[in-house]
């Protein structure tokens, strides 16, 4: 069925390129850089404002790690700027709560989700497919603007006057549903709900839209088993952003409904801030289950693009084909079916039923397996090769390495036995922060790296690419490593000051030294965004089409790309895209024809 | 000032840093960009293999200096927590050695195989040996993990025995409750509307339930014995807060409307902690694990484990919140004891049918409240 339709549009594109696509419609400024639809200016449009929207979460970080790391100091410019959410210079717990819940929001959903996939699923899906755009060019304007409206509204939350919500990224209820509970479940908590709403809309728009055109606009020979690990990653990744984004719409519809309908989805049985509300027979474990529904495959929307960028880069710039090209998508699909069946882990102590506790053992433990093939792929691929070092290919072996090290934690954790002790203590946030939080962002470092030249038609700043690669993943150790044993020592997460405790306090001086590193990080994370924004105008010009020597079509495309992609007719595909040194040639583009004596694989 | 200075040098480094970083490009054109791409790659090559070394020594000096700090594995002060640091021995020990492995190989590789005039590259595309067999080992080695952990868990969570001493446990922002069932062994009904912190009723006793008369309540401190099973009956008020006790290795959610319980024996005393630590001040904690609200940090509760004759000393002591309720309302006018008077009327008749139904407080209460609508 697939090869029916491709050969139409095979058709219908080749009737298309007779005349020169480029220059067919007048560009306005606005057409060409608002409200473009041009996938690639749109996945720089993601891209920007994942940017703007890390920095902001990214200081949120800093902010609540100078509480954690000098609980007893008290620093007056937090007043100036903060005025009564930092009295004294001291953070406030309402405004703790509120940073690490919109650290958690932002990060997550607006720069790992939207900032990631929307950039490199726009950018490189047409692109590596070969395709003039997506399959709806509009519906990916949309895409964007309604992830836009949802940022307006999320960044507004922040400064209504009881604060944004503050109930974890999580937001379970009852705290999130009861004003009378938390002060940022007031309006900020209706805010983020509005935010999340259009955000959900913004991901399926474009989600249905990344699939369609990898299904139905492959270009003539390029069949599903030629396509790059970044396309399967990104299919993947839509589809499991397209089943599971609507679970918590729901789940926050009837959220929305409890705060404000009276209904009783999620409470029961409450006596806050002395008086007793009239809800009975709710209960607030169904929010969990409609959360994590989505909650955990969307860990997966956020690793496994990173996972497509990197075999892509580690392939190219180590001169060798990916190693078991089949078994890497086939490990992404059950890694993509898997998510589904595991989102319970995170639920083994509300008091669910053993029974089911420990199905989910098994189910999670499981997603260790396609994990593990996955990284002894990637580091089959880069032995006997000839590695190149670039920015992008520093930034995708760091990524190896440190998804090895927070999956290997995924197995503490998703082992019921052991997470009784550990959920819910520092062990956790190490666990996801190194491997959703830092190797996600390695992986888009390597992707923004890799693919700056065809976006902007220059090089970043190699020098400052290399001293942001070097800081990063030193500093990403220095954080995150320690906070395993303060899990060990079984310290709870969100605890903004431990001097009460006897069991918690003998961690100062490694919470001061995490503190103090994580502002050195996110100054060369600054340094990183002024690279990215001065290359743009003033980086080192890019001469051949081919920088990288890659074999996948985005390099066929002239340097600077109109809306189109291509001048002439989309070129036909004719191999896999890993032909790199193979019979003594060092790579073979996918548009050259397989020759008489060539070898097979 | 001292802010501004900081963030002048900041600037300052910032430009430095560019500068050098610009300056480093314009001298790679003049020098022959092909020749400075290939210095730059040796260099990023030998420190990525500095980095191994250094990674490596850094987990042996991270363990030398937090290792003391953290929960021994193996001492649990609980019979479940001994299951739980073995488990967490086991996965160590596996995780470490991949961890260790896979790290190796990938920085010593990248080392290596850094880009060489000399060399050709392997193709090798796929082999079916190779794949088939990390596939086959994973699997093994975590159906070995998932074996073990799934028996503890069951362990863990099966039927608490017969003798087990019962306590309901109650979170709430931002303080822990807890009710003893008394010599009856029963909790007499509760009802979350009858909730009177004035009024000496902080949990909702239905005090027409003669099974409450002698239900004994504290606040912030439980106390346990040293080798008999205790069952925690667990709620919350308001939000959801969770029981989390470190030096037992448990962890149990308390979700308003929704009891859940959680059972193990404590093998240690508190003194026998203080002796074991050598921590005069130690004393087993329950700190809230799940985020609920402004005030989570400074949810924390107490546990006494001690002896039997000393805790059934501290229980003599304790006097049922139904009477103290009775000697707070007695010396009012009868008029303020509205409440009280009720229920001293209604309580000796319901006395009797009450007991029979309270079996398992947990769903009787909650088959209770159900019923009130």
């Amino acid at each position: 069925m697939s090869d029916t339709l491709h050969i139409q549009h095979g058709v219908a594109s080749h009737g298309h390129s007779g005349e020169p696509h480029v220059h067919h419609h007048k560009e306005t400024f606005i057409s060409k850089y608002i409200f473009s639809m041009d996938h690639k200016m749109i996945a720089k449009q993601f891209l920007v404002t994942g940017i703007i929207w890390a920095i902001i979460g990214g200081l949120f970080s800093v902010l609540f790690r100078l509480q954690l790391g000098f609980p007893d100091q008290s620093f007056p410019i937090l007043e100036t700027f903060f005025g009564r959410w930092a009295e004294g210079g001291k953070i406030k717990p309402e405004f703790y709560y509120a940073l690490t819940t919109m650290h958690g929001t932002v990060l997550i959903f607006f720069v790992l989700t939207a900032g990631l996939s929307g950039t490199f699923a726009n950018l490189l899906i047409p692109l590596q497919v070969g395709a003039r755009d997506m399959a709806s060019p509009f519906m990916n304007m949309l895409s964007y603007w309604m992830f836009f409206a949802a940022s307006i509204v999320m960044l507004s939350s922040l400064f209504t006057q009881t604060g944004p919500a503050a109930g974890g990224w999580t937001v379970y209820p009852p705290l999130s549903a009861l004003g009378l509970a938390s002060q940022g479940s007031k309006s900020g908590m209706d805010l983020w709900i509005i935010a999340m709403t259009l955000f959900v809309a913004s991901q399926l728009l474009g989600g249905l839209n990344y699939i369609s055109t990898i299904l139905n606009m492959r270009t003539k020979g390029m069949s599903m088993t030629r396509l790059p690990l970044t396309i399967w990653a990104l299919l993947f990744t839509a589809i499991l952003g397209v089943l599971s984004f609507p679970v918590l719409l729901s789940g926050l519809v009837l959220l929305m409904f409890d705060r404000h309908l009276g209904t009783s989805f999620y409470l029961s049985d409450i006596f806050v801030a002395g008086q007793a509300l009239p809800n009975e027979g709710g209960s607030a474990i169904l929010y969990q289950h409609l959360f994590w529904f989505l909650g955990h495959p969307e860990v997966y929307i956020i690793i496994m693009p990173t996972m497509g960028l990197a075999s892509e880069i580690l392939a190219i710039n180590s001169r060798k084909p990916i190693f078991g090209y089949m078994a890497m998508i086939a490990s992404l699909m059950a890694i993509c079916v898997l998510a589904f069946l595991v989102w319970a882990h995170h639920m083994f102590v509300t008091g669910m039923n053993p029974f089911l506790g420990s199905v989910f053992v098994l189910l999670t433990l499981l997603i260790a397996i396609p994990s593990a093939i996955k990284v002894f792929n990637w580091i089959t691929t880069i032995w006997r090769g000839n590695i190149r070092f670039t920015p992008g290919m520093l930034f995708a072996i760091g990524f190896v390495s440190i998804f090895i090290s927070g999956g290997l934690t995924g197995i503490f954790l998703g082992n019921s036995t052991i997470d009784i002790h550990l959920h819910d203590t520092m062990f956790v946030i190490a666990h996801f922060h190194i491997v959703m939080g830092v190797s996600a962002f390695f992986g888009m470092f390597a992707g923004i790296y890799h693919w700056f030249p065809k976006m902007f038609g220059r090089y970043m700043n190699n020098t400052l690419g290399y001293i942001h690669f070097w800081v990063t993943i030193v500093c990403a150790y220095l954080i995150f490593w320690p906070m395993h044993y303060q899990g060990f020592a079984g310290m709870p997460r969100r605890y903004l000051d431990k001097s009460s405790w006897v069991s918690f306090g003998q961690f100062h001086s490694l919470d001061a030294m995490i503190t103090v590193v994580t502002i050195i990080v996110f100054a060369v994370q600054l340094m990183f965004v002024f690279n990215y924004f001065y290359s743009m105008y003033k980086g080192r010009r890019v001469r051949t089409q081919n920088p990288w020597d890659a074999t996948t079509l985005e390099w066929t495309t002239p340097i600077h790309p109109g809306h189109g992609n291509w001048d002439g007719e989309i070129p036909e595909v004719h191999r896999w895209a890993y032909d790199y040194g193979k019979d003594g040639r060092d790579f073979i583009p996918q548009t050259e024809p397989v020759g008489e004596n060539e070898s097979s694989h | 000032m001292q802010n501004f200075l900081i963030f002048a040098i900041l600037i300052l480094g910032f430009i430095i840093t560019f500068q050098i970083a610009r300056a480093s490009e314009f001298v790679s054109v003049i020098r022959g960009e092909e020749k400075t791409r290939k210095q730059t790659n040796k260099i990023n090559a030998a420190l990525l293999l500095v980095f191994l070394i250094v990674g490596l020594f850094g987990v042996y000096w991270a363990h030398h200096t937090l290792g003391d700090k953290i929960l021994k594995l193996g001492s649990s002060a609980s019979d479940h927590g001994i299951l739980v640091d073995r488990m967490l021995k086991y996965t160590i020990i596996t995780t470490g050695l991949v961890f260790f492995g896979t790290q190796i190989l990938l920085f010593w590789y990248s080392f290596k195989y850094q880009e060489s005039d000399k060399r050709t590259v392997y193709y090798f595309p796929h082999n079916n040996k190779l794949e088939l067999l990390w596939t086959v080992v994973p699997a093994i080695v975590l159906t070995i993990l998932i074996g073990f952990g799934i028996v503890y868990w069951y362990r863990i969570t099966g039927a608490a025995p017969e003798n087990a001493m019962q306590i309901e446990v109650t979170g709430s922002q931002f303080k822990w409750e807890f009710r003893y069932p008394g010599k009856d062994g029963v909790f007499g009904k509760k009802y979350y509307k009858n909730i009177d912190e004035v009024h000496d009723n902080p949990l909702g006793q239905i005090w027409e339930d003669a099974a409450n008369h002698d239900d004994v309540y504290v606040s912030g401190q439980m106390h346990l014995v040293v080798g008999k099973p205790v069952r925690l009956i667990i709620g919350a008020k308001d939000v959801i807060h969770s029981v989390g006790l470190p030096h037992f290795r448990l962890k149990m959610d308390a979700v308003p409307g929704t009891p859940t319980t959680l059972w193990f024996t404590p093998i240690k005393t508190t003194k026998d902690m203080i002796k074991e630590t050598g921590n005069s001040k130690f004393v087993y904690e329950l700190a809230c694990d799940q985020m609920c609200g402004a005030g989570h940090t400074g949810m924390r509760g107490e546990i006494i484990v001690e002896t039997q004759e000393e805790f059934d000393q501290w229980m003599a002591s304790q006097k049922p919140k139904y009477v103290q309720m009775k000697e707070a309302a007695a010396p009012a006018a009868p008029a303020a004891g509205a409440t009280a008077s009720k229920d001293s009327t209604a309580a000796p008749a319901a006395t009797d049918s009450v007991k029979a139904v309270t079996a398992d407080t947990a769903t009787a209460v909650k088959k209770d409240s159900a019923g009130k609508k």
